[in-house]
């Protein structure tokens, strides 16, 4: 699947409520459209899940339905506590996987 | 004796495109400072864009359009083809000479007298000095290569040649421009120039700038080149459209460019 792009500020102080940002490149196909020549519906395949993990725990999550547009961007807020990696995982229907990594220092 | 009239005006308006003004919106518009995305009387297309779309071009991660700069990025250091070679090898890998490219494209090759612009480029150097296989227009990858290398003049402005070994492309596109086709019988001047800042049904009128292509539209949902907008153009007022990278839309392209003459150039910009 294709590339994803996450904003995680470098450095945050501890107990900071701190802003990430989640852009990840998917055509989100909704399974309403024809394909033009054979007159058969193309299958659904958007992404559905989508997962964040901080330092192992998750943190955040949402499960994602038709009527979301291609190349979803995601917004959210989280309190910083310790030093750690933030995973973001997306799936979508097809069953693949995008992930990325950034990690997290405490000053 | 009612009944009758509406009969008759109901079909004379849905069967014509009908133009119709916000006064409020305009009013709104002349107060705003676009700072250098206007100049003069030439606006670019974002500041006919609702400020959601602006913010969302404003932002560079926000932006999606930016994810083709990036593949582009990538696809600029891959190797391919039998030479061995990459747009780096060349070119260097910062693709600093790439800067102020978008800003004087399409221009007229002298080694053929061939109007180019920057995709058919793209390929000269793929086919002739990769000894790759061109990209097909509008695929991926020459979406994003060409998003790429128009991103390197972002904020320069458009100064397109226009005399020389240019003017009878310009003076071809220029035709085009104001030729009336389609079952609707409309030129590009009759949206873009006369009624600019109206609606056209829920749209809004831009003036049809090109300085923010390849452009991320919301409408498609990806990244898309000029001649696609130019066949969208044609194909509403019901007209034929032609090919992308056809000879009347390089010509329309390069004669685009002059009108926008001094606009900074905005790829990736996002329109709606």
């Amino acid at each position: 699947m294709a590339k994803a792009r996450v904003k995680v500020p470098a450095s945050v102080k501890k107990g900071e409520v701190f802003e990430i940002k989640a852009l990840v490149k998917h055509k989100m196909e909704t399974g309403q459209r024809k394909d033009r020549k054979t007159g058969q519906k193309i299958p659904r395949d958007i992404i559905n899940k989508f997962q964040v993990t901080y330092g192992g725990k998750e943190v955040f999550s949402s499960d994602w339905n038709p009527a979301v547009a291609a190349n979803p961007y995601i917004a959210f807020f989280l309190r910083a506590e310790a030093s750690g990696d933030i995973k973001f995982k997306w799936t979508d229907d097809k069953g693949k996987t995008t992930e990325e990594t950034a990690k997290l220092t405490i000053s | 004796m009612k009944l009758t009239k509406m009969k008759i005006a109901a079909p004379l308006l849905s069967g014509a495109l009908v133009f119709a003004v916000s006064a409020a919106a305009l009013a709104a518009d002349k107060k705003m400072n676009w700072g250098d995305k206007q100049v003069g009387e030439i606006r670019s297309g974002y500041t006919y864009a609702a400020p959601e779309t602006r913010s969302m071009q404003d932002d560079d991660f926000a932006n999606p359009g930016m994810v083709w700069t990036d593949d582009g990025k990538a696809l600029w250091g891959k190797k391919d083809g039998k030479a061995g070679k990459s747009c780096a090898s060349c070119h260097g890998a910062d693709a600093a000479d790439m800067k102020g490219v978008a800003t004087v494209y399409p221009r007229v090759d002298e080694r053929t007298g061939k109007l180019e612009n920057i995709e058919s480029q793209i390929n000269f150097c793929r086919e002739k000095r990769m000894d790759a296989k061109g990209w097909k227009l509008e695929s991926n990858e020459m979406l994003a290569m060409t998003v790429f290398v128009r991103h390197q003049s972002r904020g320069m402005k458009m100064n397109v040649a226009t005399d020389g070994a240019a003017k009878p492309f310009y003076e071809q596109g220029k035709e085009f421009y104001y030729a009336r086709r389609g079952m609707l019988d409309m030129s590009c001047a009759q949206c873009h120039e006369t009624n600019a800042g109206m609606k056209a049904r829920a749209n809004t009128l831009s003036q049809g700038q090109s300085n923010g292509f390849p452009t991320y539209r919301l409408k498609w949902q990806k990244v898309g080149s000029i001649h696609r907008r130019f066949r969208g153009c044609n194909k509403q007022v019901r007209a034929t459209p032609y090919k992308a990278g056809s000879s009347e839309y390089l010509a329309l392209e390069l004669y685009l460019a002059s009108r926008g003459k001094g606009l900074p150039v905005e790829t990736p910009a996002v329109r709606n």
